[in-house]
């Protein structure tokens, strides 16, 4: 397979360690001053999200967001991005926005689908990636998964269709935090080694460290390859707060003032 | 029917934006449109879920697909995908399910449709057609394309009465004329009926209306179908369908928003299978009282 891959420059990577820095830190304010919780899996998703839109993603990519419950890390990417506004980001969660809970149908241009229920973005990336061959049309889509949605026997569906159109332009990106709605989930439905099923169907998979930006960037230049790429991202829920780390409550719980200029100090070394 | 589609489906394929796909179904049918569509006619597998996702991704790019396999199989197993998908977006995607009511007979109850277009009339954007003969099939189908938005298209047997000069497909139509009450039909079952009520004297026989598109607006109901209600004082809805979500209780409610309830309404539905036996469709039929002579013994009942 063809794949260039730019040699890592210095410079970018402090930028970029910057820009995740004061990413985050606004993705913890968003949560914490709407009183929403959902951290967990924001957290882990969210070195994945920066590197892909920052430093991946050209005009003719698109994005789906297959785990809609890391929709407070898109806003913040899409607010990084120039793409919402500051005021836009004070609304989450309120009455009369945009940015609700999980991504909404046609409320942002950036965001194609709807989402929230789990198992529907590998199909909709599959649909968007035949669509784009029947018409000749450039560029890739990635679909940002969570692991616990490989629960789901649509994902698997969409997989089997994936290999066998070998749409080589559909990028899924798994999010392997470890820890689902509740349990781990080698508690809840053990998969072994998900990038080994993933083989298995004849994808190619490049296994990655999902909070090392350079890693990520590297894993995701993916050029028109003749077999289908997956990356299977090992992350934290919760990354960059330790009391979060690796917790399940952080997928649910709201962050109190205390938890909150906790938070802001550990996000604020990383 | 499903022939007549093919049929129509190869001509509406010369379209850039034209795609078909099918859950694995369609031997002895979809063979000239596979020949006609090329690589956008594409066998989605025993998948249905994915299936519908993909047609959403695909008609996000500009694409209309359609979107095929047997009624039951397509809408309630592929339910989330279609609310989430298809009709958040309001994107076109038109939903062809073969075998509305009891089509596939002593297949099954797996394989019948008794709760289609009542589970999916409350969801956003979508709209029902159902066609009631064979030759509604194809304006039907340009209809659902020009429209654009998400469809769900039942599809059954045609049951045409022979010597019977069809007006042209319309969401309302009357077909007949008579003393009897006001017998609203939807779908195939109309042809049976139709044909029964023909060999009976004006007199008697009921005012004959098929309706093939849903929901049913207030609003749209025809003018002349309200005259009809009013003068007979007695309205009929007959459905292959179960009560629940049906278009029986979606006209008697819309005929109450109208200010036009009829004096006196009947409803004769599917009942599921009140036997526990199971049969062709037209012993499934007879058990809910949905068979021609069933039906004018109703509209005939002194």
């Amino acid at each position: 397979m063809q794949t260039k891959v730019p040699k890592s420059d210095p410079q970018q990577e402090v930028a970029s360690k910057e820009l995740h820095r004061r990413v985050r830190l606004r993705l913890l304010r968003m949560h914490y001053e709407s009183g929403v919780g959902h951290l967990g899996g924001n957290l882990s998703a969210l070195d994945l999200l920066l590197t892909l839109h920052h430093r991946v993603m050209e005009k003719d990519d698109l994005f789906v967001l297959s785990k809609g419950h890391a929709a407070g890390a898109l806003y913040v990417t899409l607010w990084s991005l120039g793409r919402l506004s500051e005021e836009e980001l004070l609304q989450f969660h309120r009455d009369r926005t945009r940015l609700a809970g999980h991504p909404q149908a046609d409320a942002i241009p950036e965001i194609l689908f709807a989402t929230g229920s789990l198992g529907h973005g590998l199909g909709l990336s599959v649909g968007l990636g035949l669509g784009k061959r029947l018409r000749g049309q450039p560029g890739r889509i990635f679909c940002l998964m969570s692991d616990g949605e490989w629960n789901e026997g649509s994902s698997w569906e969409s997989l089997i269709f994936l290999a066998h159109h070998r749409l080589a332009a559909v990028v899924p990106i798994i999010d392997l935090n470890g820890l689902q709605g509740f349990g781990a989930t080698t508690e809840v439905a053990d998969l072994g080694s998900l990038a080994d099923k993933l083989r298995s169907f004849g994808l190619q998979v490049r296994e990655i460290d999902g909070h090392d930006p350079e890693a990520i960037r590297r894993a995701l230049q993916v050029d028109t390859p003749t077999r289908p790429t997956a990356v299977v991202a090992r992350t934290i829920k919760g990354h960059g707060v330790s009391f979060m780390e690796n917790r399940m409550e952080w997928h649910y719980l709201p962050l109190s003032a205390e938890q909150y200029a906790l938070a802001v100090e550990e996000a604020k070394r990383l | 029917m499903r022939k007549v589609l093919a049929t129509t489906l190869v001509g509406l394929s010369k379209d850039k934006d034209f795609a078909f796909l099918t859950g694995d179904l369609g031997f002895m049918a979809l063979e000239p449109l596979r020949e006609a569509a090329g690589e956008r006619f594409i066998n989605a597998g025993v998948a249905e879920q994915n299936m519908v996702s993909v047609a959403a991704g695909m008609a996000r790019l500009g694409f209309r697909p359609w979107v095929y396999s047997i009624a039951p199989f397509l809408y309630a197993r592929a339910f989330e995908q279609i609310r989430n998908d298809v009709c958040f977006h309001k994107l076109p995607v038109f939903l062809v399910g073969n075998g509305g009511g009891y089509a596939y007979g002593v297949m099954g109850a797996t394989h019948h449709a008794l709760q289609d277009y009542g589970a999916l009339l409350g969801l956003p954007n979508l709209k029902v057609y159902v066609p009631a003969f064979a030759a509604d099939v194809p304006v039907a189908a340009e209809r659902i394309a020009r429209a654009g938005g998400p469809a769900y298209f039942r599809l059954g047997s045609d049951e045409t009465p022979k010597n019977f000069v069809l007006p042209a497909y319309a969401s309302w139509r009357r077909l007949l004329v008579g003393g009897g009450p006001t017998l609203i039909i939807v779908g195939p079952l109309a042809g049976g009926i139709l044909g029964a009520a023909m060999q009976r004297p004006t007199e008697i026989r009921p005012t004959l209306w098929v309706l093939s598109e849903l929901p049913v607006l207030a609003d749209e109901i025809p003018a002349a179908l309200v005259e009809d209600i009013q003068r007979s004082g007695h309205l009929v809805v007959v459905e292959e369908h179960v009560a629940e979500g049906g278009a029986g209780q979606a006209l008697a409610y819309a005929l109450l928003l109208r200010g036009a309830a009829p004096q006196h309404f009947s409803h004769r539905h599917a009942l599921g299978y009140p036997s526990g036996f199971y049969g062709s469709q037209n012993y499934h039929r007879k058990e809910c009282g949905l068979d021609p002579q069933s039906i004018l013994a109703l509209t005939e009942k002194p």
